[in-house]
């Protein structure tokens, strides 16, 4: 098969192109830690309300600045909801799912992850920006999906 | 003996077209198909008329019930029955008519379909299976439902294995030759086809004994990644069908010769191989996937996008190439001597032009870290509204308004050619402009499969509220698009003057070089394919399995 001088420049540019995403997804996920939500802990999904740290949810501070959410999700709530933090702060949310399949997403910020019954899923974000966040269910849950929603409110 | 017999029937399809029988099952798949559209298409409307605050569902017909039909008709009716009626009237006359057995084959499958479809529909409308094309456990749809689906994915196999014998039958009397490119291109699908939908089969067998209640609970992290491996070749199978039309049929139609026919074949051959672990990039954000497989998977995922960038360019390079030769001048210059008032070709071209956008948002999409941004938002929905509601669906649009003349020995008239463009116009701006939309209010945070809300009137949902307004409007331009596509399929099927159309296949350059044979060696491909399934698969699906949380019981959520 003979090839165009511009076909292979082309085809040069298309593989180097897939390469360079390549490379900026291996470098943000290894060397800066931004790789996508990808908890491997597991937990009977039958049985949260019993089990460590699930069975007293809450927002904990565990160090300056740093806090810890412990959050079960089930239908069609966010439990703790109405979260309070300072500005500033960097919180991990460390959540489950009581039934089926929820999302976790926090408008205008990169918090996006599944949270799945079985599955202990963890996120970690820093708030610099003061203001009233909007926390939604972003997989489809049930009727009541429309209504899974919290805040999460930076001082 | 045989052999004559055999060239003498191929000759004769050839100049007397396609025999009343083949015509028939063509005619009976894509009526199912455009029925689907019609149906499907409303849901549409008034999905999008609810999503931008102008319409309340009354209470016997939920927004999700509406979803998940609106889902299940587009995406698989439509699409399945156009890309199995499309490559079989392909097939009857690349290689000389159906044979009995193999038209017999197609129409056990299209019962076992249709009876699959009854069979999903009924619980859907009932709202017992409100739980999206998707259906992830633990939701728990009626038994009768799955059941449903068992029934669909025989009926699939049914004309998968109908291909194959065609094919095999062709080959055996036409030895050392190769396999004509459409049928070539209908064997990649057929192939596709039958090695993706098997793991949504596994999941289904499933799913089946832990909704009737034998069995208590269910590996919910499993059956997700089987029905992914199943939904991204799904998505491919439609691509890979328009692409035969971009490769074989556009350049008849504008008067050129097909581009290398061992880059076409090289083309099918990648995406066969390389499809199913695409899957993945569905479960970027999910927890029990190490980032490590997560990381193997973008490049699993981007690799699909070589053979499509390999395709721009020759389209474009057959593009240039025919207007040159018809006097186009300049650097851009030659795009006047293409034939835009054409259906036949304004559609497909600009489904391939709306494949830039949606090829370049899917590279996006797929990396790691983008993907977090926008997963599970409106964005996402306008991807595939670009990529399979212009891409694949105009693509199958444009290909009507010659497949059905040929089908149903009739012509294309000067007046369905025209109301065939304004279609394509309206279809192109009402997807344009909610995609678009859509793209950008995902990109703000507003989710998908979610019916109007303002979340407490919260600030954030509120200025949403604008960009939603679009998929009112483009919903609405969809509509009409719709009814006119549906009355073009009834009318050349039906009514318009009787003649003799062509089934446009455009030959190879005078002084192409010959074809490497192995390209026929598919035993050899799917060996390949399933080797690279495996790299995908077998490590994160052992993992699944060994380290497998307690399972989850059935959930009725609606």
């Amino acid at each position: 098969m003979k090839m165009h001088l511009d076909e292979k420049i082309w085809l040069i540019l298309s593989f180097g192109l897939i390469m360079g995403f390549m490379f900026f997804t291996g470098y943000q996920t290894f060397v800066l830690g931004m790789g996508p939500p990808s908890h491997m802990e597991t937990i009977d999904p039958q049985n949260v309300d019993n089990i460590a740290p699930f069975d007293e949810p809450g927002v904990y501070q565990v160090g300056e600045n740093e806090y810890e959410v412990v959050m079960t999700l089930e239908i069609f709530s966010f439990n703790p909801g109405n979260i309070e933090i300072p500005a500033g702060a960097t919180v991990t949310f460390i959540m489950t799912s009581k039934d089926v399949v929820h999302g976790f997403q926090v408008a205008d910020t990169n918090l996006n992850a599944m949270v799945m019954p079985g599955h202990i899923q963890k996120i970690t974000q820093t708030f610099h920006e003061p203001g009233e966040y909007l926390v939604l269910c972003n997989e489809y849950c049930g009727t009541g999906h429309q209504h899974m929603a919290t805040t999460i409110t930076v001082k | 003996m045989e052999t004559a017999v055999k060239n003498f029937k191929e000759k004769t399809s050839n100049v007397f077209g396609i025999n009343p029988q083949d015509a028939l099952l063509s005619k009976s798949y894509l009526l199912v198909a455009f029925a689907a559209l019609l149906l499907g298409g409303t849901l549409g409307l008034l999905q999008g008329l609810n999503r931008a605050g102008l319409l309340e569902l009354p209470r016997w017909l939920n927004y999700y019930q509406v979803l998940t039909a609106h889902g299940l008709l587009l995406v698989l009716v439509l699409t399945a029955f156009f890309t199995i009626g499309y490559f079989y009237a392909g097939l009857s006359h690349n290689l000389g008519g159906l044979l009995p057995k193999v038209r017999k084959m197609a129409w056990i499958g299209f019962t076992l379909k249709m009876i699959g479809f009854v069979l999903a529909v009924i619980p859907i409308l009932m709202n017992n299976a409100t739980v999206m094309y998707t259906f992830y456990p633990p939701m728990a749809a009626s038994p009768i439902f799955y059941f449903g689906l068992v029934f669909i994915v025989l009926g699939v196999w049914m004309c998968a294995f109908g291909s194959f014998i065609q094919v095999a039958n062709w080959r055996k009397n036409n030895k050392g030759k190769h396999v004509p490119i459409l049928s070539y291109f209908a064997t990649g699908v057929f192939v596709l086809l039958f090695f993706g939908s098997i793991p949504v089969t596994i999941e289904v067998l499933m799913i089946i004994p832990w909704a009737i209640g034998w069995v208590e609970t269910i590996n919910v992290m499993l059956t997700r990644t089987l029905f992914w491996a199943f939904g991204h070749t799904l998505v491919n199978i439609w691509y890979l069908t328009a692409v035969s039309a971009w490769y074989v049929i556009v350049p008849k139609i504008i008067g050129g010769r097909r581009f290398s026919d061992t880059l076409t074949r090289v083309v099918i051959i990648l995406l066969v191989i390389m499809n199913i672990p695409g899957g993945f990039h569905h479960q970027i954000i999910d927890p029990g996937i190490h980032e490590s497989v997560k990381f193997l998977h973008v490049f699993m995922s981007l690799a699909i996008a070589f053979p499509s960038l390999m395709t721009a360019y020759a389209m474009f390079a057959t593009f240039e190439r025919t207007a040159r030769k018809k006097g186009g001048k300049g650097l851009f210059g030659w795009f006047k001597k293409l034939p835009w008032g054409d259906v036949r070709f304004l559609a497909p071209m600009l489904a391939m032009i709306a494949f830039i956008p949606g090829g370049a948002g899917g590279i996006v999409q797929s990396t790691n870290q983008l993907n977090q941004v926008v997963h599970n938002t409106m964005w996402v929905v306008g991807h595939f509204h670009i990529t399979v509601g212009i891409s694949v669906v105009l693509t199958f649009f444009g290909i009507c308004y010659w497949l059905i003349p040929y089908i149903s020995k009739r012509v294309l008239t000067p007046a369905m050619n025209k109301l065939g463009v304004a279609t394509t116009i309206i279809w192109t701006v009402g997807m344009s402009l909610m995609a678009f939309a859509m793209h950008w209010v995902g990109l703000l945070g507003s989710p998908r499969r979610t019916s109007y809300t303002t979340y407490m009137d919260h600030a954030t949902a509120l200025s949403w509220d604008p960009y939603l307004f679009f998929l009112a409007i483009g919903g609405t331009l969809l509509m009409v698009g719709v009814i006119l596509q549906v009355y073009a399929v009834v009318h050349m099927m039906f009514f318009a003057p009787k003649g003799e159309t062509e089934f446009p296949i455009a030959d190879e350059e005078d002084n192409a070089t010959p074809t490497p044979y192995w390209t026929e060696k598919w035993g050899r491909i799917i060996v390949i394919m399933l080797i690279v399934v495996a790299m995908g698969y077998v490590i994160p699906v052992v993992d699944m399995i060994v380290n497998a949380p307690p399972g989850s019981p059935p959930f009725r959520t609606w």
